[in-house]
């Protein structure tokens, strides 16, 4: 119960955090140069500027920006994102349609990641400095430097193109429209690429993260204590490393969000998947400002329930914080 | 100094200082080599490596010598790496040095900005500004700048946090010197070997966003640069995959040279227990 | 006793070598010493002199790059310097256990007290977990812990340092080891509690007849608790015998210097003191607040309450006080580090608590400070010179009489004014106390407070610097402000004396009253729990003479 209460007050504090965005980009957005009516009116193929007049009176757009921003934050908060003039939908139901492939790719790229960067970071840790430390090192550096969407073009050369196992692009099979097990399993077959490509670099910061924070655990007085006890090193591992090691990883799962999000936009964009990623680079191209407007409030929402649900795994995890509340 | 003869001792930093030799040899030497705009169009196009002595990494989609391209784009990725890093590394110890310093309500007023940054996906912020601002040089480089702030800004933030209880500084206080002596004179010089190495780790990720950008044709058409030739790369990548696949490898080079730089003067600049 | 009991452990010529570019080749080098059962061995020495090192050799704990190079561990028949890992893991825990400096880092946050304790009945014994629970209730019973069931249900940071170092106790216990190695379990405690640990080593290695190696640097304690002792210096054991020889005859020189360092309680004759008061706090209260959520459910600590004390021109008076007593908020408050909630500070006349921070500034000449530790209170970026010049040159001297003003102030301390060229990082602890002070005397204060200057200092060093200050006191005529923990200090140096508990002052006087005749309970157990107190008392060496 403290520990739901402490997490409610971080997201309590996270409200002024999601205005100020909303608000900063709003005022940003201000700037471009065209709005939306200026692309409407491109896709119509043009237009009079009575035209022109009349559209922006019916979408506000000729208030002042207060005014506007006013609206807008009235809007929002009974979650109204506006209307798409290049989808011609409410912006509300196109992003809700591109949630699930995003949201599917980053649980799944969050895991690979997590469980393998654990994995290498502990074997790396226990022989640090001999080979299977260096080598893992190495890998993990390159994987860091290695660029996402380079790595998914080489991964689509490699696995689609000379292979064949898996398919260049794409969410689904959509020749051949499946349900049940078949479509998970192909939708699964569609994701591997994808779910590796985005999961690289952050296997390699978990990766390294791990590695160091083993190392300095494996250092600290109460490891000491269990080997006085007379614990073998890998109960000692197993008992007191490995749970204590793992809050700061917890923590930068939080941190990464974000960052995962970002990643992918690129990711969906090689590999053709109708991801909010995706969905955020057509905006821009295509001066959707209403919509790209839309993304930032559900990336923003995104990275605070990712935060949300990190601080109360690390308040179960970890003692001492809940005697804070 | 010892932190010189340290760094000099791992085999892994004194390979990353080599690579990021060549780069900028390479950066330096590209209009010596190549005496032609890279842009302008060189011969025919989709030419294999290494089966012209004329074109050594072949030619792109539209006929331009890939090497070439190679050579500036180094210059492309230092100078926006360099940079933006530089933005990013100003605006954070700013806004870290008064946030840690003087606590209270400032505190409160610029972590709520840094988080509000932070909380955005900074790809996503790039794209919004890349969409406000345009995409030139300048513009992309400025943008960089200002997604990456964040980082350093806590880490600033941090140093200055444990710092201003350091004896030291109190012993400062007490002597009667000002805020700001103490925070240029006293903190800073003594939270700067952190942030310095923080800082290959930004230019890293600099590198590798402006390519992200290029790759999706959002940032400067008109230079070489490595994301752009990725990008074009992209039309081709059925057979001739090598137009993509060099100036990755080339991204990949730079920025491994750069983290294995940061991590070297990491471990030399705090000998301590390297993995023990 | 009139035969010796049989040796449980002995060790046989020991030698562990250091790792290339440590300040010695080993670290100990042919040490030799037995333990028989049902006897307290003390090995003393201060910081440096092998004596961690040795206890974590025998239970093969060292860190990779010391390893083991000569002699024998003789326990139970078996070389322990020989054994293979196995063999030391049936040993550690249920033969030989140990208990550690540090309660807070020695046990694992995460987990609970019992769930630790347990842990060494689970690796050693075949019981089950009902079982387990018992005997680990039954344990915490034996060290006294208040309220077993909560405790072993409680994890390490919510029990006070004295209940982890009880329950660090128990878990060592728990397999009735032959031997328990203490490697300074007191030192980070406070007084109080260190006695009543003391006590209940004391008491249990009575009781279950346990060898106990106990490691320490303060011959109080040796006094306190041993049967017999052995000195090490830089690695060698330069003295071994019963505790009463060791004590009252020492043959070494070495031995004879750190017992000559060692502050007697009673104080020196009382000095004159001057009419003129310098310093006057009245009435000053500090609370902090922390966390809170919209201003409900802070945690409120009333670090200082009400305080009022005086001091006279070129007087000292020490304010003395466990952790958590109030005394370093008070130092702090009277520098103006920290602004006080309430009350004057008055200092030649002016109220110091109502000053402005620019007038502070302008005024901070007149008051300076001396800080604790030795390692982060001098910028290890600046030379030593610089550290000391830097205070006149903000207030307007010009660099190049700072400079040489600062070296005349090196040789005041002690220092050769030629290593003034150097950085912090190449003077010793001792050494960097020195120019602490050459900085803090380089504006000419009138009032100096040492807020527990020499507390992170060894006890031969420390009796130097108490002299050094003695000296300047007379020469400069300085008024002094000693904040301590250690009564045996404060008898030495200072002329009056105030007893803080939890943000009040419960006694004060001169030093030789409250010394003498306690009237505050709070005293009276202070200066009861005083390790080996009545050879503090005994032993006539002091700083002044």
């Amino acid at each position: 119960m403290r520990i739901l209460r402490l997490a409610g007050r971080r997201l309590a504090a996270s409200i002024p955090t999601l205005a100020l965005i909303l608000i900063g980009v709003f005022l940003l957005l201000q700037f471009a140069p065209g709005d939306t009516v200026d692309a409407m009116m491109a896709q119509m193929g043009g237009g009079d500027a009575a035209t022109a007049k009349e559209l922006r009176k019916f979408y506000g757009l000729d208030l002042s920006i207060p005014a506007q921003l006013g609206n807008y934050l009235w809007r929002l908060i009974r979650l109204d994102l506006g209307f798409s003039s290049i989808y011609g939908k409410p912006v509300a139901s196109v992003i809700l349609e591109r949630l699930p492939p995003t949201i599917l790719l980053m649980t799944a790229s969050l895991s690979f990641a997590f469980f393998f960067g654990i994995v290498f970071g502990v074997i790396a840790a226990r022989g640090v400095n001999k080979w299977p430390d260096t080598v893992i090192s190495i890998l993990g550096l390159i994987f860091y430097a290695t660029p996402s969407f380079w790595f998914g073009l080489m991964a689509i050369v490699v696995f689609s193109i000379y292979l064949q196992w898996l398919p260049a692009g794409g969410f689904e099979n959509i020749g051949e429209l499946q349900t049940g097990i078949g479509r998970t399993l192909d939708i699964a077959r569609h994701l591997v690429l994808p779910t590796l490509t985005l999961g690289l670099i952050f296997l390699a910061i978990y990766l390294r993260i791990m590695r160091a924070s083993m190392l300095e655990v494996l250092n600290l007085d109460y490891v000491r204590t269990a080997r006085a006890k007379g614990l073998d090193e890998t109960r000692v591992v197993i008992r007191h490393v490995l749970r204590n090691a793992l809050l700061p990883m917890v923590t930068l799962i939080g941190l990464q969000a974000g960052t995962m999000l970002g990643g992918s936009v690129v990711v969906e964009s090689v590999f053709s998947l109708p991801g909010l990623g995706r969905l955020a680079y057509e905006s821009v191209v295509q001066r959707d400002l209403n919509t790209l407007l839309g993304i930032v409030f559900v990336s923003a929402l995104l990275v605070i329930s990712v935060n949300f649900a990190v601080d109360l795994v690390y308040a179960r995890l970890d003692p001492r914080i809940s005697a804070e509340g | 100094m010892d932190a010189v003869k340290r760094y000099f001792r791992s085999p892994a930093a004194v390979t990353g200082l080599v690579l990021l030799l060549i780069v900028v040899a390479m950066a330096l030497s590209a209009s010596w080599f190549y005496p032609r705009e890279p842009l302008a169009l060189a011969g025919r196009p989709l030419i294999w490596p290494f089966s012209n002595p004329r074109f050594l990494l072949g030619t792109d989609n539209s006929g331009r010598d890939i090497a070439a391209q190679i050579l500036y784009g180094a210059r492309i990725s230092l100078l926006i790496g360099g940079v933006a890093t530089a933005i990013a590394i100003a605006i954070g110890i700013l806004i870290g040095a008064f946030a840690g310093y003087y606590g209270g309500w400032v505190d409160n007023v610029l972590m709520r900005i840094t988080e509000a940054f932070q909380t955005l996906p900074n790809f996503v912020l790039l794209l919004v500004l890349v969409a406000v601002f345009g995409s030139t040089l300048t513009t992309v480089t400025i943008a960089v700048g200002v997604v990456s702030w964040p980082a350093p800004a806590r880490l600033t933030r941090a140093e200055f946090l444990s710092l201003r209880n350091r004896e030291f500084v109190q012993a400062g206080r007490t002597l009667g010197m000002r805020d700001i002596q103490l925070i240029l004179g006293e903190i800073l010089p003594n939270a700067l070997p952190p942030i310095i190495v923080y800082a290959s780790v930004i230019m890293a990720v600099a590198i590798l966003l402006e390519s992200a950008l290029a790759f999706l044709r959002l940032s400067d058409p008109n230079v070489a640069s490595w994301g752009n030739l990725i990008g074009l790369g992209r039309d081709v990548l059925r057979v001739q995959w090598y137009v993509s696949a060099i100036p990755g490898i080339a991204i990949l080079v730079t920025v491994l040279a750069v983290s294995l730089v940061g991590q070297g003067l990491n471990d030399a600049l705090n000998p301590r227990l390297k993995g023990r | 006793m009139n035969q010796p009991a049989p040796a449980i452990l002995t060790i046989e010529g020991l030698g562990v070598r250091l790792p290339a570019g440590a300040d010695r080749s080993h670290a100990v080098s042919g040490a030799s010493l037995s333990i028989a059962a049902n006897e307290i061995l003390c090995v003393v020495g201060e910081s440096g002199s092998g004596k961690s090192v040795m206890a974590n050799a025998i239970m093969r704990l060292l860190p990779n790059e010391v390893s083991i190079d000569a002699g024998r561990v003789m326990f139970e028949g078996r070389d322990l310097a020989a054994a293979t890992t196995a063999e030391m893991r049936a040993v550690r825990g249920a033969g030989i256990a140990m208990i550690f400096q540090e309660p807070m880092t020695a046990l694992n946050p995460l987990r609970t007290i019992g769930d630790q304790i347990g842990e060494m009945f689970s690796i050693h014994t075949e019981l089950s977990s009902t079982a387990i629970r018992e005997k680990v209730l039954a344990l915490l019973q034996d060290v006294r812990i208040p309220d077993p069931e909560s405790a072993a249900k409680a994890y390490p940071h919510e029990l006070s340092g004295g209940q982890r170092q009880r329950a660090m106790i128990a878990m060592a216990l728990a397999l009735d080891p032959r031997l328990l190695i203490a490697d300074e379990p007191t030192t980070a405690l406070d007084v109080t509690t260190q006695a009543q640990i003391l006590t209940l080593i004391r008491e249990l290695q009575k009781r279950k007849k346990t060898a106990v190696l106990f490691i320490t640097h303060d011959f109080g304690v040796v006094a306190e608790i041993a049967d017999r002792v052995a000195v090490m210096q830089h690695g060698h054991i330069v003295e071994q015998g019963d505790a009463a020889s060791v004590l009252y005859r020492p043959q070494h020189p070495y031995t004879r210097q750190l017992i000559a360092a060692v502050p007697p309680l009673t104080a020196p004759p009382p000095r004159k003191l001057s009419d003129d008061i310098i310093l006057s706090i009245g009435n000053v209260s500090r609370t902090f607040r922390t966390g809170g959520f919209l201003g409900r459910g802070a945690r409120v600590t009333h670090a200082v309450k009400n305080v009022s004390l005086k001091l006279p021109r070129g007087a000292t008076l020490g304010i003395v006080g466990e952790s958590g007593s109030g005394k370093s908020t008070l130092a702090r408050c009277i520098v103006r580090l920290i602004d006080p909630d309430a009350g004057a500070i008055v200092l030649e006349g002016k109220d110091w608590a109502k000053l402005t921070r620019e007038e502070v500034r302008r005024e901070t000449r007149h008051i300076q400070m001396v800080f604790q530790d030795p390692f982060s209170s001098l910028n290890p970026r600046r030379k030593a010179a610089d550290l000391v010049a830097q205070g006149p040159i903000v207030h307007g001297t010009p660099r190049a009489q700072a400079i040489a003003d600062a070296k005349e102030l090196f040789a005041l301390v002690g220092l050769d004014p030629s290593a003034s060229d150097r950085f912090p990082h190449e003077f010793s602890g001792g050494q960097r106390q020195r120019i602490g002070l050459a900085r803090a005397l380089a504006l000419r204060p009138e009032v100096l407070v040492a807020d527990e200057a020499v507390s992170a200092l060894d006890v031969s060093v420390q009796a130097q610097v108490l002299k050094l200050l003695a000296g300047l006191r007379e020469r400069l005529g300085l008024s002094i402000v000693f904040i301590t923990h250690d009564l045996r200090v404060a008898a030495q140096i200072c002329d009056l004396v105030a007893v803080m508990k939890d943000g009040e002052v419960v006694e004060q006087g001169l030093a030789g009253e409250v010394f003498g005749r306690p009237q505050h309970p709070y005293t009276q157990a202070l200066l009861d729990s005083i390790p080996g107190g009545e050879f503090a008392r005994k032993h006539e060496t002091s700083v002044f003479t």
